[in-house]
């Protein structure tokens, strides 16, 4: 059968979207890499858990799945999407599932793979120990585990505080907050925050509590190395000037066993980019993101995006846009009149401004600066998957090549496992810092299909490994 | 690496169930992910760096990053997409096995 709609991801914007266009009548799939329905925000809890205090995002995610539950729609979840094809009347997407492969036809497709976490490279980052910011939230929220023992918190942007905030009231030891940012940029953005009361108070709450339990919280300052003997042992901290590049000698050292750091998230393009979607570059929304319309609508017909993807904006905004987007597919399938549409979808238009305003400000804060780059030793590596240190990055764009696709197919960075998450934004600040162009310039680097990694191990049946079509790469 | 503590105020998990990493044995809840309780049994490397060969371990914990690779019934698979269950046979990748996927 062919669906109305399909929707990828089941964050606030995915599992929001397929409530509201169940209830406006569209046969709709649902689609989610994660067991249940929640995201990255209001993620479930792993099946070991039987019973756990209950926090404000775990209520609001529990909220969300029983709603989900109560709307007729199909859904798969533990299903990865590792391709999406558009043809004549729709698309074409292509999951692995624990039962093997799955193939859906729908009419239109709704994107809502919400962020990718952005982090920096810092001397010592590879080893055991260090983890991401949202991977931390990850660990915490779902398996109920503690990043470390004596945790060094860092990096930029709200998710520090809510982090360290995190480990300490689960009883864990949290030796410092390190922030790029000055105070002052938190004050700064206030009265964007002040319309969304609640959010503020938590935010505030958290630092409160921080400062309560006597935890260092050092603004205007960076990581300088990680250094440990197979694992993190000792992180050396130092202060950092406007631009986040780092100023006079080290400060501190701390015994720690584990680091959480993060730069901010940027949209979840990868889908976006494989269908052929017009993208923008907007550092104030994460950096590159699909060019939409106000509901989402992207330049390839029948493609939406909502949601982080989209830009990003916080779980609030998400939210909203999930559900403008699937009214707004509903009327473009002829399943919703025009004035449907519009009865439908003006409260929730009159609504997400201010979360956008919100969300926006706190993706602000997390805007990369030259110092990130600053703060990368010539032997740190860059590309973790192919082991490609920053030196080994900058010879490359000596030597002409001076894209990042170019970079690629000289080195391999970006080519690894990872499919270049973690490594092609410091690629392309280092061009751009060597050849004087902007990351607008530079263009986004090309997606091909498996969007996801798909190890061998999720396959099964007759369904092969050597069965995925994987196109060479395209010339350069 | 030290053990990474389970957060326990409060918390109740399912049975435990013994699983074998390169012959070692370990205890787990049943469904915990196997990031999660090698991180809990203090189990640093879980694979190394392809090309640089330096101790590598979980980093992103949301199957993107592919530094937790692991090998259970002969297929690679991320260690924070698989939940532990009783019997649960896994290997680490030798230091300089090729990535598959
Ligand atoms: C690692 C991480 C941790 C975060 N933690 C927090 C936090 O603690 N607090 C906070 O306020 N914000 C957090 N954020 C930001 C938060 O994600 C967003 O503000 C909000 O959740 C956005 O909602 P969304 O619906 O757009 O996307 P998400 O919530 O990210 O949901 C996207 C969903 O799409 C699924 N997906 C993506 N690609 C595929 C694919 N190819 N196949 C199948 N499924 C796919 C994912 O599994 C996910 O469930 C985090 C972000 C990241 C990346
Ligand atoms: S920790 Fe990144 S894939 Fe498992």
């Amino acid at each position: 059968m062919t669906y109305d709609l399909a929707v990828i991801g089941a964050g606030p914007a995915g599992a929001s979207a397929t409530i509201e266009a169940a209830k406006a009548g569209l046969d709709t799939v649902l689609i989610d890499e994660q067991r249940a329905a929640g995201g990255q925000v209001w993620r479930a809890k792993g099946p070991a858990i039987k019973a756990a205090p209950a926090t404000p995002e775990g209520k609001t995610g529990d909220r969300l799945r029983a709603a989900l539950a109560a709307v007729t729609a199909d859904r798969h979840f533990s299903a990865r999407v590792w391709d999406i094809e558009r043809h004549t009347d729709g698309f074409r997407i292509s999951a692995i599932s624990p039962t093997g492969a799955l193939t859906i036809e729908t009419r239109a497709v709704l994107l809502a793979g919400g962020a990718q976490e952005r982090v920096f490279a810092v001397p010592g980052w590879t080893l055991p120990g260090v983890i991401g910011l949202g991977a931390a939230t990850a660990l915490m929220k779902e398996q109920l585990v503690l990043p470390g023992n004596r945790v060094i918190v860092a990096g930029v942007g709200p998710l520090l505080s809510f982090v360290a905030h995190e480990i300490i009231r689960n009883g864990g030891k949290v030796a410092a907050v390190v922030d790029l940012n000055p105070l002052s940029v938190w004050l700064r953005c206030l009265p964007d925050l002040i319309g969304s009361p609640g959010l503020l108070v938590r935010g505030a709450w958290w630092r409160l509590r921080l400062w309560a339990a006597g935890v260092a919280y050092f603004h205007e300052c960076g990581i300088r190395s990680i250094e440990g003997d197979r694992a993190v042992s000792r992180v050396t901290i130092g202060a950092v000037d406007a631009n986040w590049c780092p100023l006079g000698a080290a400060t501190q050292t701390y015994d720690a066993d584990a680091v959480c750091l993060g730069h901010g998230l940027a949209p979840a393009t990868e889908a976006s980019r494989l269908l052929g979607a017009d993208h923008q570059y907007d550092g104030g929304q994460g950096g590159w993101k699909p060019v939409t319309d106000d509901v989402g609508r992207t330049t390839v017909p029948g493609l939406f995006v909502a949601g982080d993807g989209a830009g990003v904006q916080g779980a609030a905004a998400a939210q909203l846009q999930g559900r403008i987007s699937a009214l707004a597919i509903a009327e473009d399938l002829g399943l919703l009149t025009t004035r449907e549409w519009r009865r439908r979808s003006a409260p929730l238009i009159l609504r997400i401004g201010k979360a956008q305003r919100f969300g926006r400000a706190m993706t602000a804060l997390t805007i990369p600066r030259p110092g990130l780059i600053e703060a990368i030793a010539p032997d740190t590596l860059v590309c973790r998957c192919e082991g490609l240190s920053r030196h080994d990055i900058e010879a490359e764009i000596r030597a002409g090549a001076n894209w990042p696709n170019a970079i690629k197919s000289g080195t391999r960075c970006g080519m690894g496992p990872c499919g270049g998450r973690y490594c092609t934004e410091t690629v392309t600040e280092l061009a751009c810092r060597i050849t004087g162009k902007t990351p607008g310039e530079f263009g986004i680097p090309t997606a091909r299909p498996p969007l996801r990694p798909v190890p061998i191990g999720c396959l099964s049946g007759e369904f092969d490994y050597d069965d995925l079509p994987i196109p060479p790469p395209a010339p350069l | 690496m030290q053990h990474r503590p389970r957060i326990q105020k409060g918390v109740s998990r399912a049975a435990t169930v013994r699983f074998v990493i390169d012959g070692i044995e370990l205890d787990a809840p049943a469904g915990e992910s196997l990031a999660a309780a090698l991180m809990a049994a203090g189990i640093g490397t879980i694979r190394h760096g392809p090309m640089d060969g330096q101790p590598r371990s979980v980093f992103c914990l949301i199957g993107l990053c592919q530094e937790c690779l692991v090998e259970i019934d002969g297929m690679q698979i991320e260690a924070c997409r698989v939940n532990v269950s009783a019997g649960m046979q896994v290997n680490r990748l030798r230091p300089m096995d090729p990535i598959k996927p």
